[in-house]
C-alpha cells in the first residue's frame, strides 16, 4: 500500500516536528539542535536539504509553512518563548547551481513569559494572520496587515485559556456561515478535570473571541488537535489526540437569536474513538479531503483511520517499524513495493501462466 | 468496507525500529505521508548513532507503472462516454449499448495483459519480472470477475443462453489447453500421443463437441477394434442437442430433446458398450452429468468454476440464474474437497454466482489495491440501474464514493490528475469540492502547467481557485524579480491591489534605472490597465513616452498634462512627470499652450505647497534646484506661447 523512501535527516537532535507546504514540494523539520532544515523535492523525486540554519536558543517545537500567495513563508516556535516568522530570499544564481536558498527572519514573537508551543497559520482568507500557544496558557493571534511587508505584525488578540497550552488549530472553511474559529488543547496535567479542549470563536460584534465550547470529555492531557478540511459540510469535524484518538463532530446550532453576530452554540457528538495505540497518542493529520486521518502513539505506530460510505469509523491501515536497518545509499529506492495482500492468492486462485492465452 | 472486520493493512517501514517510541508524521497532497523517528528521551542513555531518519511515504505506487497508465487513459474515455450517452438510449438497445461499454472495458484490460506480459518477458531483471507477472496475474483476475459480471448483471442472460455465456466464459480464461492441443495435433500419430485422451478430455469437458469428434475419428482410423465404440460415441455428441444463440426452438422443446438423448446415453453406459475401453466410458459418464467422473478430471479442469459449467452442462443446461448459487456452492466445496479453503478469487465469484452485487464490490475493494477496478464496474452497475433497486439506500453514494477515492488517486500523479477531473465531474454531490480541494494542490511547476489548471477552473467557474492560483504565481514572479510575468497573473487574478504595487515597482524600476522594463506588456494592456488606478498610471506614462519617441509632442504634451490634472497620477510621482515636461519645453516649437502652462505651473505649485516647510530644509539641493528650473522653464513657454497665440498667422 506504501513505498517508503528514506532521508538522512542530519539533525543532531530530536526532532520534534516535520511539514509539508502545501503543494507538497517542500519539507521542513525542525529539532532539539535548535536549527530548522527545509528540503525540496526535485524533478526525479530525490529530497535535498536547501537550507539549514540556526532559529531559536531553545529547542524549536513546531515549524509550519504559510499559504504560498503569501510567498514563501515559515514560522517556527521554540522553548526560548519566542516565535519567528521566516522568508527564504530568492539568492545569487551561485547559490542556485548549488541548491542553496537563504531564509532571512522577517520578526521575532517575543510576548510569551513561557515556551511556545505550537504555531499556526490562519487560513488564508482571513489573510496572512497566524496564532501561538504557550505554557502559560495564552493563545495569541498576530496579523501582518501589509502582506508585502512582513516584518510587521501586530498582536490582535490575546486568549487566556487557564490551563498550560499544547496545541492549536484553526477551522478551515471559509464558508461565510461560519466565523473564525480556532480549537485549543491542553496537556496540563493537574488532577483536575477542566475540559482540555476548548473552541472559541470570533464575535463579530465584540471583535474579540470568545469561548465557544468546552469539550467536557476530554479530561485527560491533550497532545495534538486538528481540524478535518471542511468539504462544504454544514458541521465541523476534530480529531483530538489524547490517551487515545477521538473524533468529534460539532454542528452549529441556531446563532443566540438576541444579537446576530453573538456566539453559536454547538451540538457536539463523539464519532469514534479509538484507543488501539495503547498508548498516549501524539499526534493526528487529517490528508486534503479530510476522507483519512493518521494518528501516531508512543507504541511506536502510525495507524490510519477512514470512515466509509456509512460515517463508520474503521482503521485501514497500519505502518509500523520493521526494525530493519536503512540502507546507505538511502535515496536509491527502497521500494517496500507491496501490490497488496491478495496478490499471491490471486496467482494461485488463477490458472498458471500467460503463455498461450487464448484470444477473445 | 462496512460490516466486514478486515486486518487493517500492515505495512512495514524499514530503518524505524518497532516499538522504540513515537514517530511524527504529517500528509502531504500528494498522499505521501511523512513518517519520521524521534528517539525515546534521553533516559535511555543511547542517541543512537545521532542521525534520525525521515521517510516519505507514497502511496499507489500502481499509478507509476508505465503500462497501468494505458489502462488508465482509455478506461477515462470509455467512462466519459458513458456518462454522456446515458439519456438516449432505453430498453434493448440501452442493454446493448452497456454491453458493448463492458465489451471495452475488458479490451482494455486485455490489451494492458498482453503490453504487461511482454514486459515481463523482455526484463532481464528478476524483481521486475516477477512484478510484471503478478501484475498481469490480477489483471487477469480482473477480467475474469468483470466477465463474469458483465454476464450475470449486463448481459443478464436468461435460462438457456446463460450456460452458453457461461462455457464461453470458461473456455477463454483456461489457458494451458492450446499448448496441449498444439502438442498432440502437431505429433505424427496424435491418437499414441500420451496426452491424446487428456486433451479429448478437455474438449468434452468444454463442451467443445466438433472438436472433440475430429480427434475421435483419428482414434478410429488408428485403431480399427475401437471403430465401433468411436463410431457411437461419436453419433452422441454430434446429437447433443445445444441451444443455439440464433435457433428458434424453445427452451422447453430443447429440454425435451435433451431427456432423451441423456436417456439413449444411459443406455449406451448401462449395455456396457464401452466398457472395454475406460477413457470413452469415463466421456460418457461425464456426458451423463456424473459428478464423480467429472470431479476426476479435476486437473485438467484446475478451478472449481470450470467444473461448475461442465457440470450443468451436461446435467442441467436449462439452468436458471437463481438456481446458480446452490449448484456453485456445492461445486465449490466438492473441488476444494474440505482440503483447501476458499480464496479471495473464489469468494468473489461466489458472490457473484449468488447475484450478491454488493458483497462482488466489497470483496473486490478489499482485495484490489487500487481503486480502479470497483469505480469503473460500480459505475457500470449503476448505469444498469442495479444498485439502486437494491435495498439498501447507498446504491448511488457507493458509486460515487468510489469514484471519489480512484480520482483522487489520479491526482497525486503529474500528469494522470486530468483524467481525475472528469471523475470530479460526474460526481454530483462532492466531486466540486473535491476537485477544488485536489486542484489547488497541483504543484505549478512551469507556466503552461498552471495555465491547463487555470483553463480547467475558468470552465467550471471556480473563481476562487482561479484567483489564488494566479496570486501563487504573481508571487513567484514577483520575488524573482519577474516584473513583467508577475503583472499579467495579478491581472489574470483581477487583484487590484497586487497590480498597484506591481505597477508601483515598475514605476520605481524607472525613476531608479530611467527605464521600462517589460515594454511589450505594458503597451498591450488593454482593457485590463483599468483594473487599478496605478496600472492605468502606469501604462498612460508609458504611451506617454512611446508618443514622445514618435515625436508626436502635442499629444504627449496633452498626455502629461492629463494625467496631473485628471488625478491619475500619484503624487508622488508628479515631480518626476513635471520633470519629463522639460525637454517638451525646451523644443524650438511651442508645444504647451498658455492654458497648459498655466496648468502645469499650478500643479507644481500644488507640489510644492504641499510640502511643510521644515520638510523643504531638510530637502537636497537638486529638488529646490529643480523646482527653480521648472518655473523658468515655464515662465520661458508661457512667454512664447503668449506671443504665438497673439500673432496674426501669416496670410
Amino acid at each position: 500500500m506504501f513505498v517508503a523512501r528514506s532521508i538522512a535527516a542530519d539533525h543532531r537532535d530530536l526532532i520534534h516536528d516535520v511539514s509539508f507546504d502545501f503543494h507538497g514540494r517542500r519539507m521542513a523539520t525542525c529539532s532539539s539542535d535548535q536549527s530548522v532544515k527545509v528540503w525540496d523535492k526535485s524533478e526525479n523525486g530525490d529530497w535535498h536539504c536547501t537550507a539549514s540554519w540556526k532559529t531559536h536558543s531553545g529547542s524549536v517545537w513546531r515549524v509550519t509553512w504559510a499559504h504560498p500567495e503569501f510567498g514563501q513563508v515559515l514560522a517556527s516556535c521554540s522553548f526560548d518563548r519566542t516565535a519567528a516568522v521566516w522568508e527564504e530570499i530568492v539568492g545569487e544564481s551561485n547559490d542556485k547551481l548549488r541548491g542553496q536558498s537563504h531564509w532571512v527572519k522577517r520578526t521575532t514573537l517575543v510576548d510569551s513569559r513561557t515556551s511556545v508551543t505550537d504555531v499556526k497559520f490562519a487560513p488564508k482568507h482571513m489573510g496572512l494572520m497566524l496564532a501561538t500557544c504557550s505554557a502559560d496558557g495564552v493563545v495569541r493571534i498576530y496579523e501582518a496587515p501589509d502582506v508585502m511587508n512582513l516584518s510587521q505584525w501586530s498582536l490582535q488578540h490575546e486568549i487566556s485559556c487557564k490551563l498550560s497550552c499544547s496545541c492549536i488549530s484553526w477551522n478551515p472553511s471559509s464558508s461565510r456561515a461560519h466565523s473564525p474559529m480556532i480549537a485549543v488543547g491542553s496537556d496540563d496535567n493537574s488532577p483536575n478535570i477542566l475540559a482540555k479542549v476548548q473552541i472559541y470563536e470570533y464575535n463579530e460584534n465584540t471583535r474579540k473571541y470568545a469561548k465557544a465550547e468546552a469539550l467536557m470529555t476530554v479530561t485527560d492531557p491533550v497532545h495534538d488537535i486538528a481540524f478535518a478540511p471542511n468539504l462544504g459540510r454544514s458541521f465541523h469535524i476534530l480529531a483530538v489526540a489524547t490517551k487515545d484518538v477521538r473524533i468529534f463532530t460539532l454542528k452549529p446550532l441556531r446563532k443566540e437569536l438576541t444579537s446576530s453576530g453573538g456566539l453559536t452554540k454547538f451540538e457536539i457528538h463523539i464519532v469514534a474513538q479509538f484507543d488501539n495505540h495503547n498508548s498516549q497518542v501524539w499526534r493526528v493529520s487529517w490528508n486534503i479531503t479530510g476522507t483519512v486521518l493518521a494518528s501516531s502513539g508512543d507504541d511506536g505506530c502510525v495507524r490510519l483511520w477512514k470512515a466509509n460510505y456509512m460515517d463508520n469509523w474503521k482503521c485501514t491501515g497500519i505502518l509500523k517499524g520493521n526494525g530493519s536497518p536503512v540502507n546507505g545509499s538511502s535515496q536509491q529506492g527502497i521500494f517496500n513495493a507491496s501490490l497488496g495482500s491478495a496478490n499471491t492468492s490471486f496467482q494461485n486462485s488463477l490458472n498458471g501462466s500467460f503463455a498461450g492465452r487464448k484470444q477473445s | 468496507m462496512e460490516e466486514l472486520d478486515v486486518e487493517p493493512a500492515l505495512t512495514l517501514v524499514p530503518g524505524v525500529a518497532p516499538g522504540r517510541g513515537r514517530l511524527h508524521f504529517q500528509w502531504g497532497p500528494g498522499e505521501m505521508l511523512v513518517c519520521e523517528a524521534a528517539f525515546p528521551g534521553a533516559g535511555h542513555g543511547e542517541k543512537g548513532p545521532g542521525c534520525p531518519y525521515i521517510h516519505v511515504l507514497r502511496k499507489d505506487q500502481d499509478i507509476h507503472l508505465h503500462t497501468l497508465r494505458k489502462l488508465f487513459n482509455e478506461s477515462h474515455g470509455i467512462f466519459v462516454g458513458l456518462q454522456r450517452s446515458d439519456e438516449e438510449l432505453s430498453g434493448k438497445s440501452k442493454k446493448a449499448q452497456l454491453v458493448g461499454v463492458s465489451k471495452n472495458y475488458r479490451s482494455v484490460i486485455r490489451a494492458c495483459m498482453e503490453d504487461m506480459h511482454q514486459m515481463a518477458i523482455s526484463t532481464r531483471d528478476p524483481a521486475l519480472h516477477n512484478q510484471y507477472s503478478t501484475q498481469v496475474s490480477i489483471l487477469s483476475a480482473m477480467e475474469l470477475i468483470w466477465n463474469l459480471c458483465e454476464i450475470l448483471f449486463v448481459e443478464v442472460a436468461p435460462a438457456g443462453h446463460l450456460l452458453l455465456h457461461l462455457l464461453d466464459w470458461v473456455r477463454l480464461h483456461v489457458c494451458d489447453v492450446d499448448n496441449m492441443v498444439r502438442e498432440v495435433l502437431s505429433s505424427e500419430n496424435p491418437s499414441k500421443h500420451e496426452l491424446f485422451w487428456n486433451v479429448v478430455d478437455i474438449f468434452v469437458l468444454q463442451g467443445r463437441m466438433e472438436d472433440a469428434r475430429h480427434l475421435l475419428s483419428k482414434e478410429a482410423t488408428a485403431n480399427p477394434t475401437s471403430k465401433g465404440m468411436c463410431k457411437i460415441l461419436d453419433d452422441l455428441m454430434k446429437k447433443m442437442p445445444v441451444l443455439g444463440l440464433g435457433n428458434t426452438q424453445t427452451l422447453t422443446e430443447m429440454e425435451l430433446k435433451w431427456q432423451h438423448w441423456h436417456e439413449e446415453c444411459q443406455r449406451y453406459l448401462q449395455d456396457g458398450t464401452f466398457a472395454s475401453n475406460p477413457h470413452m466410458e469415463s466421456i460418457c459418464k461425464i456426458l451423463l452429468g456424473d459428478e464423480n467422473a467429472i470431479l476426476e478430471k479435476k486437473e485438467l479442469m484446475t478451478t472449481w468454476y470450470h467444473f461448475l459449467v461442465t457440470h450443468l452442462l451436461y446435467s442441467h443446461p436449462a439452468v436458471k440464474p437463481v438456481e446458480l448459487r446452490f449448484y456453485a456452492q456445492s461445486s465449490l466445496d466438492q473441488f476444494l474437497g474440505g482440503e483447501n479453503s476458499p480464496e479471495p478469487l473464489d469468494t468473489i465469484l461466489m458472490a457473484a454466482f449468488e447475484f450478491e452485487i454488493h458483497q462482488v464490490i466489497k470483496e473486490c475493494s478489499i482485495a484490489l489495491s487500487n481503486w480502479w477496478f470497483v469505480a469503473h464496474l460500480t459505475d457500470l452497475l449503476d448505469h444498469c440501474k442495479l444498485l439502486q433497486s437494491h435495498n439498501l439506500y447507498f446504491g448511488s453514494n457507493m458509486r460515487e464514493f468510489l469514484l471519489l477515492e480512484y480520482a483522487s488517486g489520479l491526482f497525486s500523479h503529474h500528469s494522470l490528475w486530468q483524467l481525475g477531473v472528469d471523475y470530479f465531474d460526474h460526481c454530483s454531490e462532492y466531486g466540486r469540492v473535491y476537485l477544488e480541494l485536489h486542484i489547488e494542490r497541483i504543484p505549478l511547476t512551469t507556466e503552461q502547467k498552471a495555465l491547463k489548471v487555470l483553463r480547467i477552473c475558468e470552465q467550471r467557474q471556480m473563481h476562487e481557485q482561479v484567483r489564488s492560483i494566479c496570486k501563487i504565481m504573481a508571487m513567484k514572479a514577483l520575488r524573482n524579480n519577474r516584473l513583467g510575468s508577475a503583472l499579467s497573473w495579478s491581472i489574470r487574478a483581477k487583484d487590484a491591489a497586487f497590480a498597484t504595487l506591481i505597477s508601483d515597482r515598475f514605476l520605481k524600476d524607472y525613476c531608479e534605472r530611467g527605464s521600462f522594463s517589460d515594454l511589450d506588456l505594458i503597451d498591450n494592456l488593454g482593457p485590463s490597465m483599468l483594473l487599478s488606478d496605478r496600472l492605468t498610471f502606469l501604462g498612460k506614462y508609458r504611451e506617454f513616452h512611446r508618443l514622445y519617441g514618435e515625436k508626436r509632442f502635442s499629444e504627449a504634451a496633452k498626455l502629461l498634462l492629463m494625467l496631473m490634472t485628471a488625478h491619475i497620477a500619484p503624487c508622488s510621482f508628479w515631480m518626476t512627470l513635471l520633470t519629463d515636461a522639460l525637454p517638451l519645453l525646451e523644443q524650438k516649437e511651442v508645444i504647451f499652450s498658455a492654458e497648459q502652462t498655466y496648468e502645469l505651473m499650478r500643479c507644481l505649485e500644488d507640489l510644492t505647497a504641499g510640502k511643510l516647510d521644515n520638510q523643504k530644509l531638510q530637502d537636497d539641493d537638486i529638488e529646490t534646484t529643480k523646482v527653480e528650473m521648472l518655473r523658468l522653464a515655464f515662465a520661458r513657454n508661457l512667454a512664447r506661447a503668449i506671443v504665438k497665440e497673439g500673432t496674426l498667422e501669416g496670410s
